[in-house]
């Protein structure tokens, strides 16, 4: 039932695709740690050009993930917006300076260094979203498990993620088997009720979605007993990879990433690159 | 014969949430390189037997065990599931819920991940096991790729890479087409060759599983084993009916023709019964004697008619390619074919829950392009497979009521409408219950009781019966057969090739998409060439009848049918 996938594994031939899952997984962790931590205008923009090259090169095209981007830009609105509301001066505060643009009504003013701040939120944003929907849509499910285990989670922890993921669709077709069985019985769940009966509706697709949900993980726990799922404190994988010659080019890079990006940072003593003095 | 490798003695055992034992006094002994049948009803314990061999009890599912039991010469309590499954491998019904790789490869590696063995190694012997059950040109596949035969591979293949001395199969044929369970047996009788592991079947199709030898019948009832026999001198005896369990269909014509069912026959399989030519010749008298038998139905109006009807998920496939067909008031058909064949799509269709990329649907004439869900389900109900997918309230009452909520009916009108379908249904005495206090058949009830409170004209139902034992399916099944009677015409996908040849006079068969035949039941399976191309299954009736040089296989076929149903009308009047 191929329907339009929201967010998936995209098998495509590329160079980004090579690398294996445990690579990708160091490599996305660090460069999240950076954008996380840096406010430092000089580094983001650095990052978001290496990003838009990384993007190139991996052969996903925008519109592949085009559902999920969309989502992010209404979040990092609403993100920005809600900044706005609260502490409309916070830039001020941040960069020490106060340079007024105009005034709208009572506190809510426009000053230069909180555009400038809210440049760099949303710059944050846009350098950390594509990179992850492109460790998922470039990283084979089958090596999710095995990467997790790698660096260092209880590898229970990891074939949890792993089976979530193997079971998102089927879950998917079920919901929908059992919406449509449920509408010709006159559940509608189209917008035309009110909220409340639309929410005791959506409860007579849940119940059985999830009945049928409680027999399936049933099933999958005993067959995973059933063949030693848990016996020792490691496991092998069929799936690994070893580290290839790109994979540590690729990890020594995530490592400069790393270095250059919280040193550029931190040189001045502040997360935040300031123009402004 | 050494040491038997599994060993019941005076063994019960009673799950921790239930009030009685659901085993009792259990002595069974499996001997290595056997290949053994449990037989059973739904409800006769044969699955919990299976459960105390692979450890499953008392690991996943607790309780209190009595008498001995020793698996491997090891006391399962005493021991870990690990260790248990090293000796006893399972196979489950569930052929999905047991894939628990990303691909057949992982899949088959799972066991071998577990031990911890190197990649290298793994990978030598997933191809060598891949290559046993003929799946190793899959190894990339994800499950959805597959179909239900291929799965069924890769689940045997998951258990044989760690060496197991015995392969338990729990019911094996449940999820699959007749095509595809005869090659499960056929692929399960060449792996105990090559390898020579001892085999455990729990399955209650009996003349399924016995398209390829097995050494034992053990037949269970209520908990407790009623039979413990070689094959032969199980078929012999009568007694299979009595414990919910249907006979091969060839066994019966021969008792219905009067010939003695004898282990000198060998009942065993009917390519390999010695029939005597007194024997032919009493089958040859009963088919004489039962011409008159057969069922002609009035032609009624049409009701339902499908015009060049096609559909595709997506643009590249289609799941539908130009399918006409009509149906006509009251009649009761099948429409069979094998997983993916289109089947579901088209019940999709006709309900609305799909919109058709070309082509008409028309009720009573009418063109239903423009209604919707909503509307169409007051003319056409639709019952999915499994009651749990649908039941959604707590109570009997209200999981009825539920459709009639949104349609502006009176409290007053509501009840009516309600008492009056629990009535159809033979729930009236339940009209208070909860749900959960139903069984399986009861809770299938209700489900269709769901639907009929709409007064819907048309009824199609997925899979009525799939999944259950002989008992059950008679019970469903002649419920809907009262339905029918009652005027509801009823639709029914099904992979049943009894239930199309017992309840369906007409059966409309679909391959790939396509509509292959659209003729009666008998028909179909009398036509060796249909039967390959839609993945069904010949009936045993069909290689009977030739054997007996019966001119005409298919009026054989009818007659018995038709034979057996005032039989069974006789029993029960």
């Amino acid at each position: 039932m191929a329907r339009v996938a929201v967010l998936n594994y995209i098998k495509r031939p590329s160079p980004v695709h090579e690398l294996t899952g445990t690579t990708k997984l160091i490599f996305f962790i660090a460069w999240s740690v950076v954008s996380m931590v840096t406010f430092d205008t000089r580094v983001l923009l650095g990052m978001l050009l290496i990003g838009a090259v990384i993007f190139k090169v991996s052969q996903i095209r925008i519109r592949d993930i085009s559902v999920v981007l969309g989502l992010a830009a209404v979040f990092l609105l609403l993100n920005n917006l809600f900044i706005y509301l609260f502490t409309p001066e916070y830039g001020v505060e941040v960069y020490e300076s106060r340079k007024l643009l105009f005034s709208i009504v009572g506190r809510y003013t426009v000053t230069a260094q909180q555009l400038f701040y809210h440049l760099n939120i949303t710059l944050k944003v846009i350098c950390v979203v594509p990179i992850a929907l492109l460790f998922i849509a470039c990283t084979d499910p089958s090596e999710f498990a095995s990467s997790l285990a790698r660096i260092g989670v209880s590898y229970r922890a990891g074939y949890a993620v792993s089976l979530a993921l193997r079971y998102i669709p089927d879950v998917q077709r079920e919901y929908r088997n059992i919406s449509q069985a449920q509408q010709a019985r006159g559940i509608d769940l189209s917008g035309k009720d009110k909220l409340l009966t639309r929410l005791k509706n959506s409860v007579a697709i849940l119940l059985p979605l999830i009945m049928s949900s409680i027999n399936r993980i049933e099933t999958v726990s005993n067959a995973m007993e059933l063949r030693g799922f848990g016996k020792e404190k490691k496991r092998t994988w069929y799936m690994q990879r070893k580290l290839q010659r790109n994979d540590w080019l690729a990890l020594g890079f995530a490592l400069a990433i790393l270095i250059i990006g919280l040193t550029v940072t931190f040189w001045n003593g502040s997360r935040y690159y300031n123009p402004f003095l | 014969m050494g040491q038997p490798i599994i060993s019941f003695k005076d063994y019960g055992f009673q799950y921790r949430a239930q009030a009685s034992p659901t085993l009792y006094h259990i002595n069974l002994d499996i001997y290595p390189g056997e290949k053994v049948l449990i037989a059973g009803a739904s409800g006769s314990g044969k699955s919990t037997v299976g459960s105390c061999m692979n450890g499953l009890i008392p690991y996943a599912y607790p309780g209190e065990s009595t008498g001995e039991l020793l698996v491997g010469g090891k006391d399962p309590k005493k021991e870990s599931i690990f260790t248990l499954s090293q000796i006893v491998g399972t196979v489950l019904q569930d052929t999905d819920g047991q894939f628990i790789g990303l691909t057949v490869g992982e899949d088959i590696a799972f066991a071998l991940e577990n031990d911890c063995i190197p990649q290298d190694e793994m990978k030598l012997t997933v191809e060598e096991t891949a290559k046993l059950v003929d799946i190793d040109h899959h190894l990339e596949y994800a499950p959805h790729e597959l179909s239900g035969g291929q799965k069924q591979r890769v689940s045997l293949a998951g258990v044989m890479v760690e060496q197991v001395q015995a392969l338990l199969f729990d019911e094996p044929l449940a999820n699959l087409d007749p095509a595809a369970g005869r090659v499960t047996i056929e692929l399960i009788d060449e792996v105990q060759k090559r390898t020579g592991a001892t085999v455990i079947i729990i399955e209650h199709r009996l003349e399924d599983v016995l398209w390829r030898s097995v050494d034992r019948i053990v037949l269970m009832d209520e908990g407790r084993i009623v039979a413990d026999m070689p094959t032969k001198a199980f078929l012999a005896d009568t007694m299979l009916l009595e414990h919910g369990i249907r006979e091969p269909l060839y066994l019966t014509a021969l008792r219905y023709a009067g010939v003695p069912i004898t282990e000198e026959l060998e009942p065993q399989h009917v390519d390999s019964l010695r029939l005597l030519e007194e024997h032919r010749g009493q089958v040859r008298a009963w088919y004489q004697d039962n011409e008159g038998l057969g069922r002609a139905k009035e032609q009624r109006r049409e009701i339902l008619s499908v015009e060049n009807l096609s559909f595709g998920y997506t643009t590249e496939v289609q799941n539908l390619k130009n399918v006409s067909f009509s149906i006509r008031e009251g009649e009761m058909v099948s429409i069979v074919g094998k997983n993916g064949a289109g089947k579901s799509t088209l019940a999709k269709l006709i309900c609305g829950f799909e919109k058709p990329t070309s082509g008409r649907i028309y009720l009573d004439g009418r063109d239903l392009s423009d209604d919707t869900i909503k509307e169409r389900a007051q003319r056409i109900g639709y019952v999915m497979q499994n009651p749990n997918q649908m039941i959604s309230k707590p109570m009997i009452w209200d999981e009825v009521e539920m459709a009639l909520l949104s349609g502006g009916m009176s409290a007053e009108e509501r009840k009516e409408r309600v008492e009056e379908t629990l009535k159809i249904c033979g729930l009236y005495p339940f009209r208070k219950w909860p749900v959960s206090a139903l069984s399986f058949g009861q809770k299938k009830r209700v489900t269709i009781a769901g639907i009929l409170v709409q007064q819907p004209n048309i009824i199609i139902l997925d899979e009525p019966t799939a999944g259950q034992d002989y008992h059950h399916y008679t019970e469903i099944m002649e419920f809907l057969k009262s339905l029918n009677e009652q005027g509801f015409t009823i639709i029914m996908i099904t992979h049943d090739m009894h239930l199309m040849l017992e309840y369906t006079p007409r059966a409309i068969v679909f391959c790939e998409g396509e509509l292959l035949a659209d003729t009666t039941a008998a028909h179909v399976l009398n036509d060796p060439a249909l039967v390959q191309r839609a993945s069904l299954k010949e009936t045993s009736l069909y290689t009977l009848s030739m054997a007996c040089s019966i001119d005409n296989p298919q009026a054989f076929t009818e007659r018995f049918i038709a034979y057996e149903e005032a039989h069974r009308n006789r029993q029960e009047g």
